[in-house]
């Protein structure tokens, strides 16, 4: 069976770890260097994206990151998903420049502007995973603000891009480990 | 009525997630909150006075100064949460309408109502109480609670009342399980709380929201010793920025955090931080001004 870790520095791990189960896979909670080399694919989860930067700058792990992606699966959800892209605003900060995104930090607001919505996934989502609306849940979630060509967006919400992948990489702007629904989870598996 | 499944608490839960792994840091302007992020704190607390400040000063304790809120707000790009009084609701409605991320109807503030605390089903912004055992906490969140952290003795400097909450409340979830569906409706009674919460723990082994932990802790051991307990992340009032070198501090508490099972990794933490916030005995607190047995 494939390895799938999940960084767990910060941030919500354990419910990446307990949908990662749903969807079918044993999760490795990664908190150091050399587990690296034992996984297929990584999981970074949501939380604070300035904490798990100061952790990744601290244990030096960003090099290793960066090049753990440029050879195996990521898939990043909220904080994950700024740790992952191109560039950052709103401050600018630090990326690994994984994904050919920009994304604007907490752009719906603060927790009051938090929400749970249903989307209709791509036709392509749904014949790769299953027919039928996507519950997304927004936590002081980024926006998408640009993508590059070889980005491809499978899930919008009110006109941004929310699920969006590139080669092996997988990104959600939403938490879809908050959910009782494990086809995202499902189709980075598909991905390893 | 309390509904784990209703959407609004869904989100106050899930921002509760979020925060999992991290540090909570009380801070008192903007300058120490942006101290806080750029250390990594994964939230910041918004407070006028920190608690030792408020034990030695003494007087009403109250919600913060609206401009001090404001400009910490401004400042960071991380949540910020904010202390209403315990039972004072319209503290929390004026807290909402500020937009802060989190409230904390906290003991450390004076208590505004004796014998009801806040009903907090009803807000849109998610509220973490204290506790001191599982009764209380189960209380807490089935008035709508989403988030649960020890008591401790805020602004004494001492793990000891941090280290029996969190023991306490362990120990009563785990006693919990081994129970007969028959025996429940028993413990509820006991617990005095809800019993439909006495069941979800008893199934489950936690609690339906994160468990974290408060009121003492001034140290990298001390964070990582809650946490080996059991607390799922760490709230840190007075123990920073009372400390000599509150920036180094603050840094070295957010690696113990992440690192709570690797002492060599906490040595690393502990080493150069100068002088911790001086200390209290519990003993030698009169029994009046003790915090955590504020609310019930």
């Amino acid at each position: 069976m494939k390895k799938v870790g999940v960084l767990s520095l910060q941030g919500d791990f354990a419910a990446h770890g307990a949908a990662l189960e749903r969807a079918g896979a044993a999760p490795v909670y990664v908190r150091e260097r050399a587990q690296l080399g034992e996984i297929d694919g990584l999981i970074l989860p949501g939380g604070e994206s300035t904490t798990m930067l100061k952790l990744l700058r601290y244990e030096n792990l960003l090099d290793d990151l960066a090049e753990f992606g440029r050879r195996k699966p990521m898939f990043g959800t909220c904080a994950g998903a700024i740790l992952m892209a191109r560039g950052v605003t709103h401050p600018a900060q630090e990326s690994l420049g994984l994904m050919d995104i920009v994304v604007e930090r907490n752009a719906y607001g603060r927790q009051l502007d938090s929400r749970v919505v249903e989307l209709n996934p791509s036709p392509e989502f749904e014949k790769r995973t299953a027919p039928g609306k996507l519950e997304a849940v927004f936590i002081r979630a980024p926006i998408i603000r640009g993508a590059g060509a070889r980005v491809r967006v499978l899930a919008e919400y009110a006109g941004d891009a929310v699920l969006v992948e590139q080669g092996r990489h997988l990104v959600a702007t939403f938490h879809p480990e908050l959910t009782s629904d494990a086809r995202v989870h499902s189709l980075f598996l598909e991905k390893l | 009525m309390f509904q784990f499944s209703s959407e609004q608490f869904r989100l106050k839960v899930g921002l509760a997630e979020m925060l999992k792994g991290g540090v909570i840091m009380d801070v008192t302007n903007a300058e120490q909150a942006k101290i806080a992020e750029d250390a990594g704190a994964s939230a910041v607390m918004a407070l006028e006075r920190v608690p030792s400040d408020i034990r030695k000063e003494g007087g009403v304790a109250r919600m913060a100064n609206i401009e001090i809120m404001e400009a910490i707000m401004k400042t960071v790009n991380i949540p910020v949460m904010a202390k209403a009084r315990i039972g004072h609701f319209m503290e929390a409605r004026i807290l909402e309408a500020l937009g802060v991320d989190f409230i904390d109807e906290s003991e450390v503030l004076t208590p505004a109502d004796e014998e009801h605390h806040i009903d907090k089903i009803d807000f849109k912004v998610p509220f973490v109480c204290g506790a001191r055992n599982l009764g209380e906490a189960l209380r807490r969140i089935g008035e709508g609670a989403a988030m649960i952290r020890t008591k401790g003795e805020a602004g004494s400097g001492n793990i000891v009342e941090a280290v029996r909450h969190i023991r306490t409340i362990v120990r009563e979830m785990k006693q919990l399980t081994v129970l007969g569906a028959e025996e429940l409706s028993a413990a509820a009674k006991n617990l005095q709380a809800p019993l439909e919460l006495v069941e979800w723990v008893a199934r489950n082994g936690k609690l339906p929201v994160p468990n974290f932990s408060a009121g003492g802790i001034a140290t990298p051991a001390d964070a990582a010793l809650v946490m080996q307990l059991g607390a799922e992340a760490v709230f840190v009032g007075s123990g920073i920025f009372k400390s000599s070198d509150p920036a180094n501090r603050a840094n070295a508490i957010v690696m113990a955090a992440k690192n709570y099972n690797n002492p060599e990794k906490l040595l690393e933490a502990s080493r150069s931080l100068g002088a911790a916030m001086p200390g209290l005995e519990i003993s030698k607190i009169p029994e009046g001004e003790l915090l955590q047995t504020r609310g019930w």
